[in-house]
């Protein structure tokens, strides 16, 4: 059952080479092997967008990928957002000051889903937005918050 | 003094760490030598389990042990401890840890399996086969009233565990005298929870002090402490119970679990810390919900559109266990006749056994589900006798010149119901003119026109929040100075650290950031309960501001001593206690309370006791009322079925507000949850196998963000008496009368079809069905 491989992969800058089963999940391994438990698991099958994080730069959902098939990838995690002075991302104070999260657990895929979007689309619409998070659940906030959030730091980021 | 914290809007001091994902929740933790749970689970409805061959999967590499009930020991041969009990219960089943013989819903867990990591021991779960006989099952709740029914559990006299009732009033007599009587048959389904973050535990058990502690993603860590130590027959001081992170709770996780129970049970057996974390699919199976509730009602009322009586019969599915005792149901039948003033009622309830996962509140219980009887109640009076909506909930509203309002029900503990304040009819007002109400005819003649068909919702609501009998709160002044509030409650999103702090900081005038909350843990010594029916704010709330008071009384008292000075010439500005006007006649609060911790052979000034802290208790006899009118506005496809909300408006009064923007997040997240009861979410099972059907979330609709309309909230606020910040819950404030709104609009896009709407969910397939009833009868 255990069939394993080496993989190195890039995490937050730093470089990780691992040998990890193959059927281990991207993120198992950022959570249990790396210790980034800020990726959260709400699904395990691919629709709350909970464990969402960039793979080489573009929004991946780590529940359904196995850790093997990141090999030689530059991902980015949630605690990757901030600047190393601990300067929050745009979006991470933007989430704070609209009031984007209630019990956090959607936050970090929801936070990686918008970073990744606002990178592709610097001044999307409300509409926009909201399609744009619609692969991600949220239970707690209906959503309200998340969108003003988003519209904000796409205002900030564009240095408005 | 600065600013006052209490009712600004004050940026939450939990998002740091979320928003950078160093939240900590259960399945974040990880202890030295832990092994991990799968379950293996009932893939039947009612069946016999006569065997079980586990062999293969203890075979398998990395695999500790696979063990069913008999080899839990001889504590763990009894049904588990029952939340609510209740003398009106005549047949009680609960569940066991894991499954005796018999097993009653798939998903009922039959045997654990622990190994090195859960690839593992999923892996080996698979592996165990069970040999089961399969027995009838019953899993539509109509048929399983019927005395002839198929029994849920075998043996059982018939699948009634209880019939309640809530009676004041003639309803019979004014039924029988009324100028109009209303007939009409309700369905309703509240469906699954669905917190992102499932249900876990992790258990550790230390031998040497024979201290068991657990992690738990729950909502009530002193109540599973106590459900555990009645169970395990231990002392609750040997027990330890830590809420950490909670990724939303909703009401399913207020209650204990069997995987809590085994996962204690593994831990004192093996020696070694586990970890049990649920994933999706049992989160469908086996975490408690909200299924269908039938109810038949009647309705007494004048010309005027007064409402004389209302007389209903609910059947109401309870799944397969009682867990909560009849919690659901009570809460599906006490808080008629919500908001109006009607002089009669009469209530019965039927809790039905089913074959399906046992049942516990969701988001407001079953006050969703009595609210829409009572909002679908109002417009169906409105259509009857060709009144306005709004001037139907106007005519019955309790008045503000009739506060504290006794209703004539009272509580099981002999207890009146009164509504202790608001305004009723001010906050529709302040509903219809936000949501321009008036002027919807011709919006709705404009958008005819163009073939669409638009409709407006109306749904006013109460709630008892701040539910008796207490949640306790420790202050303390730090040596260091700084202030610290801890908590037996916890939070599964609500911001509860946040508003502790402000009401905490509002005493001694520093930031909220600074002050430090500790919550959710047993070893806490102020007692707490369970953060549930939207109490927490209103019943920890004051006891912190209580308890804040009470030290900082102390702290001034002993700063008098200090600066030689009375009291009452004293203030305390950014921590510190000076003479009024003269700031440098000082002492800090960190030196007051270094004073009262004091040394060997230092006696305390005299009068004082050690410690500037105080924990105090707010013991309210009954709950604060909330209340609220919301306006939707829906659009209807009538080729597809297909609803989009347009528009969603709340007028909202919950007493104080503590913090506007949490308030807001609570209210808005509550609607939202209505929406995806209204329009998208059913647990479904099919008849004939008796199986769940919808177990994942592409068969499952949880509202997503394209389908949420702009919802604007405004708030009035009617400080409650009964407390001392005059503050009221509002997590469910948005839930309750978000069904009935939604389905109120989208019944008034198809007026001019005479579709009549006395269900939900409307799936599209459903409203196509009761459009083309219409059309084809035309
Ligand atoms: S956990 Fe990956 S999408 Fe839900
Ligand atoms: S904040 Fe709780 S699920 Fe989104």
């Amino acid at each position: 059952m255990s069939d394993r491989r080496t993989i190195e992969v890039t995490v937050n800058g730093v470089r990780h080479t691992r040998e990890v089963e193959t059927r281990l999940t991207l993120g198992d391994f950022l959570r249990h092997e790396l210790g980034l438990t800020g990726t959260h698991i709400g699904c395990e099958h691919g629709v709350c967008g909970a464990c969402t994080i960039h793979l080489d730069g573009a929004a991946a959902r780590s529940c359904i990928l196995f850790a093997v098939q990141a090999h030689g990838c530059e991902i980015t995690t949630v605690e990757g957002l901030a600047k190393s002075d601990g300067t929050l991302h745009a979006v991470q104070q933007a989430f704070r000051d609209h009031h984007g999260l209630q019990c956090g657990f959607c936050t970090p895929g929801m936070q990686m889903t918008i970073t990744a979007f606002l990178a592709e689309n610097s001044s999307p619409s409300e509409k926009e937005v909201r399609e744009a998070i619609s692969g991600n659940l949220c239970r707690c906030t209906g959503y309200q918050g998340i969108v003003a959030a988003a519209l904000d730091a796409a205002q900030k980021l564009r240095g408005a | 003094m600065g600013a006052r914290n209490v009712g600004a809007v004050v940026k939450r001091v939990e998002d740091p760490r979320f928003v950078t994902g160093h939240g900590r929740y259960t399945d974040d933790i990880v202890l030295p030598g832990m092994l991990e749970m799968a379950f293996v689970r009932s893939s039947e409805a009612h069946a016999v389990v006569k065997s079980l061959d586990t062999s293969a999967a203890r075979a398998v590499p990395g695999v500790v042990a696979v063990w069913t009930i008999a080899d839990l020991g001889a504590i763990a041969q009894k049904p588990m401890v029952q939340s609510y009990p209740s003398p009106a219960i005549k047949q009680n089943f609960t569940q066991h840890p894991l499954a005796k013989d018999e097993v009653c819903y798939v998903g009922e867990a039959i045997a654990v399996v622990i190994a090195q990591n859960r690839y593992i021991a999923e892996d080996a779960a698979h592996l165990v086969t069970v040999d089961y006989e399969s027995l009838p099952h019953a899993i539509d709740v109509r048929e399983a009233a019927r005395a002839d029914a198929i029994p849920a559990h075998r043996g059982a006299q018939s699948n009634i565990a209880a019939t309640v009732a809530w009676k004041f009033g003639d309803a019979a007599g004014a039924i029988a005298r009324a100028p109009h009587v209303i007939r009409e048959t309700y369905r309703q389904h509240r469906g699954a929870p669905h917190s992102i973050e499932g249900r876990g535990v992790i258990a550790q058990h230390e031998p040497a002090a024979d201290q068991l502690t657990l992690w738990s993603s729950t909502q009530s860590p002193f109540l599973v402490r106590r459900y555990l130590a009645q169970y395990l027959e231990r002392e609750e001081a040997g027990i330890r119970v830590i809420a950490p992170d909670v990724g939303g709770g909703f009401g399913p996780k207020a209650g204990h679990y069997p995987e809590e129970l085994v996962a204690a049970l593994v831990a004192m057996k093996l020696g070694r810390p586990v970890k049990w974390i649920e994933d999706r699919r049992e989160h469908f199976l086996t975490t408690t919900q909200q299924r269908d509730q039938w109810w038949d009602v009647e309705v007494a009322c004048e010309p005027n559109g007064k409402v004389l009586a209302l007389r209903a019969k609910c059947i109401h599915d309870n799944g397969a266990y009682l867990p909560y005792g009849l919690l659901l149901c009570m809460t599906s039948i006490v808080p008629f006749p919500g908001p109006y003033a009607i002089p009669a009622v009469e209530v019965t309830l039927d809790c039905v056994f089913t074959n399906a996962v046992p049942t516990s509140p969701i988001r407001g219980a079953g006050r969703p589900c009595a609210a829409f009887i009572m909002e679908r109640t109002m417009d169906s009076v409105a259509r009857t006798l060709g009144l306005d909506r709004a001037d139907v909930r106007r005519a019955n509203f309790v008045r503000r010149d009739q506060f504290p309002y006794e209703t004539g029900g009272r509580l099981p503990t002999g207890v009146t119901i009164q509504y202790d304040s608001g305004d009723y009819a001010a906050c529709l007002d302040m509903v219809m003119k936000s949501s321009a109400y008036t002027a919807f005819e011709a919006k709705r003649a404009q958008a005819a026109k163009s073939g669409r068909w638009i409709g407006m919702g109306i749904a006013s609501y109460n709630e008892d929040t701040g539910l008796p009998p207490y949640e306790g709160a420790t202050v303390k002044v730090l040596p260091s100075g700084r202030i610290s509030v801890e908590l037996g409650s916890c939070s599964q999103g609500q911001g509860l650290e946040t508003i502790v702090a402000q009401i905490a900081a509002d005493q001694f005038d520093v930031d909220p950031e600074k002050v430090i909350v500790k919550t959710g843990d047993t070893a806490i010594s102020a007692i707490a309960l369970s953060t549930v029916g939207s109490r927490v704010a209103a019943t920890a709330g004051p006891s912190v501001h209580l308890a804040a008071t009470q030290v900082r009384d102390k702290a001034l008292r002993l700063a008098a001593l200090q600066l030689e000075a009375a009291e009452q010439d004293l203030e305390i500005t950014r921590g510190a206690v000076h003479i009024k006007g003269v700031a440098e006649r000082k002492v800090t609060l960190g030196e007051l309370a270094k004073r009262l911790v004091s040394n060997v052979n230092v006696p305390l000034p005299n009068g004082f006791t050690p410690g500037l802290e105080a924990t105090a208790y707010h013991t309210p006899e009954r709950p604060v009322y909330a209340n609220g009118s919301n306006v939707a506005q829906a659009e209807v496809d009538i080729e597809t079925g297909a609803v989009t909300l347009l528009d969603y408006r709340v007028a909202h009064d919950c007493g104080t507000l503590i913090n506007p923007m949490l308030v807001e997040g609570q209210i808005v997240g509550g609607v939202v949850h209505g929406i995806g009861n209204a329009l998208y979410e059913h647990m479904k099972y099919d008849p004939d196998s008796g199986q769940p059907v919808t177990t994942n979330f592409g068969d499952y609709l949880l509202p997503i963000a394209t389908e949420i309309p702009p919802i604007r909230l405004e708030h009035m606020e009617s400080p409650s008496p009964l407390n001392p910040l005059g503050v009221k819950g509002a997590g469910e404030g948005g839930t309750i009368p978000g069904i009935a709104c939604i389905v109120s609009a989208v019944e008034d896009a198809l007026k001019p079809l005479g579709v009549k709407l006395n269900e939900y969910p409307l799936s599209p397939e459903r409203l196509l069905e009761l459009i083309d009833e219409k059309r084809s009868a035309k």
